[in-house]
């Protein structure tokens, strides 16, 4: 059963055995605006916890998105390239960013929980 | 003052609404020990437009107008004739005075005319995709090598002697400042430089111009391919952008990346600015593109737009992350140059350009028959190198005080390469005439 | 992660389709009397057709290297007429200075005066060539430095950089003047940090980060003002700059600058000043007096130099004493009664960065810069700053009580507004601006800077009349009111209505890149000509 977990970037990354799925949230698609256009690692690139791997671009705004946990890049998702909508029609389904093997998982443990992250959503006012 | 609209009873009524005495209390944050007790010292007051009018007429009696005297110049800006329709249509009100196209609804003018002229270049060079303007060439080649580098993420870039020479130390600088390494191989009088052996899997990419600063014409396929077998870029720099008219494209040479300075449509000389530099690319690479980008969209009504696109690589939103810190581009420059480019249409800018080449092969054979004087171009378009048998400064100078402007002597913009000393660039374009070619001999067959 | 954008920005439907008003009649033309639907010359062109008359060129035995371009490059033929009017239909569709307010904040959208385009044209002026040999240009060289005595004068500093392009081309060669100051004193590796505000114009930090430069951020008090206790905590031996504009882009003006300046000198640091908001204070205040090191200043902005529809600008940087030495190629130089100029090959006592930029300069914006100037004169430009200061102040004032102030008056020459008016109403301010469109202004600056909520910059700049302004401000109430019923969103929503076109979908354009004109594109949708074909 896949565990989700969120950070306060509003990224999520859903794990399963060792890969982890990242994408982001829908708090922050809306925030976002119509994404236009997703900037995805390539496979193969190892990349470090808090590290800026990702770009999402709307209309008006472009955000970097940080890896919520180290490992090594094994999938990005191609679909993006010509539906970057998906994003915003399905933030945690279709719309997914990149797979990671995770390297460390002892790292998820700093990240909030659904409650914790609704929470954290919330207090942003 | 002529500008000022508002009155002293104005200015009293807002400063009530206001709640203030006088308009210095709205200054209160200002130091005391930076607050003047009065205007600025040690400059005039206001004038009108008569004795304005008069002070530039004192200050253009000091110089020699290009359209008074045989005139050869060239090295990067040329004299052509604008038709009086541009000048005219630039300085309409809602050109001249409009802002950058950020509310779209009300400036699909501007909008329009730069999506026209972005396919216009990209037509010219032969290239996939086309920006709305650089500030000018030189800056342009400088963006292209800091393009080149974001995508092949090396840092060498390897600089042909055939690029302007200010060209060349713009780039420099930016190397220097921004962190990268510019490898600047020597001027290439004679034109047979061959940089394939020096590319490797360092460098990021290589920056030629065509026709060269030196005028030879070269193809640059080869170089291309071996470029992109070693994983850099090419860059093709074209500071004749005439010169499009009636040579092969560096998009059909395989070039990654065109830089131009389109100057020569539209835009006189200026004595150097403003200018307009041109910027094309392949598909691939538009996201890595700096400047401005307008495309095609359509409204809430379903009619068809324009709009200022792809901004997210911009400095109003990336910041720090940005593809370059620029924010404006040449606007009315870009205008002029796309308005005189519709003007000319395929016919007449393909005429122009022969009409070029043609007077300057007729001066190229009349000027090469001086004794002492060689030509080391087989190829040119309207620009070619001559060897003097003397250094080439003091000729240009004699030459000019017979109000003659006979060219640029090489060593102005090489002044530390005395292999340069002797030579002389020639530049002679449409608008070159007879009784001016010959007064150009007649004063070197004197001087040389 | 994102700040405060509209989300309706680019949002695909987020100009919805008019369900408050009738359709407008339908025209054969789909014009509407003076709004023509104008085609792309692409469209219009026919071979055959020419706006030049060019003589026949002799045939000549070409010297191209066997390069000749073969094939067509594509472009369309017109005649002079269809090119006169494809223009002129075209322009028709722009809002510009000419017709009215034109409030952005940050541009000084200031009067354009046609002397300026008259003195720039002046054969011997206009026509030159750079290259030319310098005792033939010695006019133009005067002229030039003319223009530098008074941007040194006007501002109280030595020494000025006339080359940059542009404003960001100034920051540029200012910021780089500064990493070449600390590598002569051997520190630029060191100091690697440059502080900004968070109000910075995104510029700034571009152009610091292009640098090699790390951005950190200098927080703002509640006064809308850098905080002074929290810059001198962040000015370490690690800080090459602080880069401050001033007034800010709040439109207010920094009252601890000579505080700040002494911080950063005493830190071993310089200070850049951004000077896109002088027309505040020029003639009034020299910012050599506040302790800069150096500021670019936007001819386009302060001294009426065109805009152009977005260029061309220039972006002449003055400098202080410790950084004239760094100064680009080319400057001008006076010896005895002759000028010259300093470039590569001249020996120099300076050790200049190198060179920003091909020849000399936007010598077309010197002549336009000097001749507003010299218009003004020193008595004149002192009254343009408080003008322009009395203007905005006048526009606050009128408005405090409808549209919600970000920070407590007085400002100086730009009024900001947050979007604290709109809450609960279901408008934003993008939706407020589009409104602005149909009674005929040119919105405001939008969402800058971005420390405000739904920012509104407005710029009414000296150049207005009392009336004209008065007219601007009770539209602007009205619109406020409007708003503030509560009913109107939807109305606001459908905004602009009579625009020659209606919002954009920024979202396609952005998913599905069109750049340029491809044969295989389709006609125009509406099209009458293919409408009656069909």
């Amino acid at each position: 059963m896949a565990s989700v977990k969120y950070s306060q970037e509003h990224e999520w990354i859903s794990v399963e055995g060792d890969v982890g799925t990242i994408g982001i949230t829908p708090y922050a698609q809306e925030q976002l605006g119509d994404v236009v256009f997703v900037d995805v690692p390539k496979a193969g690139r190892k990349v470090a916890k808090g590290e800026a791997c990702a770009v999402v671009e709307s209309v008006k705004a472009a955000s970097d998105i940080y890896a919520p946990a180290s490992g090594e890049v094994i999938e990005a998702n191609a679909a993006l390239a010509d539906a970057p909508g998906d994003v915003n029609a399905e933030p945690m389904g279709k719309g997914w960013f990149f797979k990671l093997k995770l390297s460390d998982k002892s790292e998820l443990d700093g990240l909030m929980d659904q409650a914790a992250y609704e929470a954290f959503v919330k207090s942003l006012g | 003052m002529r500008y000022l609209p508002l009155t002293d009873g104005d200015r009293r009524a807002m400063l009530a609404v206001i709640g203030a005495r006088s308009v210095d209390e709205l200054f209160k944050d200002v130091p005391a020990s930076a607050r003047l007790a009065a205007k600025v010292g040690g400059l005039p007051d206001h004038q009108g437009e008569l004795e304005v009018e008069r002070a530039f007429q004192a200050y253009a009696a000091k110089n020699l107008s290009p359209s008074t005297a045989p005139f050869f110049i060239g090295a990067g800006a040329y004299r052509h004739h604008v038709p009086s329709t541009v000048d005219y249509m630039i300085q309409r009100g809602e050109f001249l005075t409009s802002y950058t196209p950020y509310q779209p609804e009300i400036t699909q003018g501007t909008l329009q005319y730069l999506f026209e002229f972005q396919t216009q270049v990209s037509l010219l060079t032969g290239m996939e995709v086309a920006n709305a303007s650089m500030y000018d060439g030189s800056t342009g080649a400088s963006e292209a090598v800091l393009m080149a580098n974001r995508i092949t993420r090396r840092h060498k870039a390897l600089i042909s002697g055939g690029l302007h020479p200010h060209y060349r130390r713009v780039i420099e600088t930016a190397a220097r400042w921004e962190g990268f390494n510019a490898a600047c191989a020597k001027p290439d009088a004679e034109g047979l430089e061959d940089l394939i052996a020096q590319v490797d899997k360092e460098t990021s990419c290589v920056v030629v111009q065509n026709p060269s600063f030196f005028g030879h014409v070269r193809d640059f396929a080869k170089l291309a391919a071996a470029c992109h077998a070693a994983g850099a870029l090419l860059i093709v720099v074209v500071t004749e952008v005439i010169s499009l008219g009636l040579i092969k494209p560096p998009g059909d040479m395989g070039a990654d990346i065109v830089v131009c300075e389109g100057q020569s449509i539209g835009n006189g000389l200026g004595f150097g600015g403003p200018y307009v530099g041109l910027f094309a690319t392949r598909d691939k690479y538009v996201r890595q593109m700096p400047g401005r980008l307008v495309g095609e969209t359509v409204d809430a009504d379903g009619k068809r737009g324009f709009v200022l696109t792809l901004s997210t690589r911009e400095q109003h939103i990336r910041r720090e992350k940005a593809t370059s810190n620029i924010c404006t581009n040449a606007g009315l420059c870009a205008l002029a140059f796309t308005v005189h480019l519709t003007l000319l249409g395929e016919a007449g800018f393909t005429r122009l350009a022969a009409l070029n080449h043609a007077k300057a092969c007729e001066l190229a054979d009349r000027v090469s028959s001086l004794p002492g004087v060689k030509l080391l171009n087989d190829s040119f378009f309207n620009e070619f190198t001559l060897r003097l048998p003397k250094p080439a400064a003091a000729v240009v100078e004699a030459m000019a005080n017979r109000r003659i402007l006979a060219g640029v002597p090489v060593s102005r913009l090489i002044p530390d390469d005395p292999t340069v000393d002797n030579l002389l660039l020639l530049a002679a374009t449409e608008t070159a005439t007879e009784h001016g070619m010959a007064a150009l001999i007649a004063g070197l067959k004197e001087v040389l | 992660m994102v700040q405060s954008l509209d989300r309706s920005q680019g949002r695909i439907g987020g100009g919805a389709a008019d369900t408050t008003a009738g359709p407008a009649p339908a025209t054969f033309t789909g014009n509407r009397a003076l709004q023509i639907e104008e085609s792309l010359i692409f469209e219009m062109g026919q071979p055959g057709r020419c706006g030049v008359d060019l003589p026949e060129p002799p045939k000549v035995k070409d010297r191209l290297n066997g390069l000749r371009r073969s094939g067509d490059i594509g472009l369309p033929g017109l005649s002079e007429p269809q090119v006169v009017q494809h223009y002129t239909r075209l322009s028709q569709k722009n809002y510009a200075i000419d017709m009215g307010v034109y409030p952005l904040g940050s541009c000084t959208m200031k009067h354009n005066p046609r002397i300026n385009e008259k003195v720039a044209r002046l054969a011997g002026i206009g026509d030159l060539h750079p290259l030319q040999p310098v005792s033939t240009v010695q006019g133009a060289l005067e002229l030039i430095d003319r223009l530098a005595h008074w941007l040194k004068t006007l501002t109280g500093m030595p020494a000025v950089a006339m080359s940059p392009a542009a404003g960001a081309h100034g920051e540029m060669c200012g910021m780089m003047a500064i990493a070449a100051a600390l590598e002569a004193r051997g520190e630029r590796a060191q100091r690697k940090v440059v502080l900004a505000p968070e109000s910075a114009h995104g510029t700034n930090p571009a152009t610091a980060a292009a640098l090699g430069f790390t951005v950190k951020p200098i927080p703002a008090n509640d006064r809308g003002r850098v905080d002074l206790g929290a810059l001198k905590a962040a000015l370490g031996s690690d800080v090459a700059a602080i880069m401050l504009t001033n007034p800010n882009t709040c439109g207010l003006f920094e009252s601890e600058i000579v505080e700040i300046s002494q911080a950063v000198h005493e830190a071993g640091a310089f200070f850049y000043c951004d000077g896109a908001n002088f027309n505040a204070i020029v003639g009034k205040v020299r910012p050599g007096d506040l302790g800069v090191d150096c500021m670019h200043i936007n001819l386009h902005k302060t001294f009426s130099t065109p805009h152009g529809g977005g260029g061309p600008g220039a972006g002449p940087v003055v400098l202080s004493a410790a950084l004239a030495p760094y100064a680009p190629y080319p400057w001008i130089v006076k010896d005895g009664e002759t000028w010259r100029i300093a470039e590569e090959g001249t020996k120099a006592d300076s050790q200049p960065l190198g060179r920003l930029k091909a020849f000399h300069g936007q010598m077309g914006m010197f002549t336009r810069a000097l001749a507003y100037i010299m218009s003004h004169g020193a008595d004149g430009l002192k009254q343009v700053a408080e003008d322009a200061v009395l203007s905005a102040n006048y526009v606050m004032a009128s408005l405090k009580d409808v549209m919600s102030p970000a920070f407590e008056g007085p400002c100086m020459h730009e009024a900001l507004f947050d979007d604290g008016f709109l809450k609960d109403t279901g408008v934003s301010t993008l939706d407020f601006a589009k409104a602005m469109i149909d009674e005929g202004y040119h919105p405001m600056t939008m969402y800058f800077p971005l420390v405000v909520h739904g920012a509104m910059l407005i710029e009414p700049t000296e150049s207005q009349a009392k009336e004209d302004l008065d007219l601007f401000i009770a539209a602007l109430r009205s619109l406020a009111e409007r708003a503030s019923s509560g009913t109107a969103a939807e109305a606001f929503k459908a905004a602009p209505r009579f625009a020659p076109r209606r919002r954009l979908d920024e979202t396609l354009a952005a998913r599905k890149p069109v750049l340029r004109w491809r044969p295989s594109n389709n006609p125009p949708e509406g099209d009458p000509m293919k409408q009656a074909a069909d």
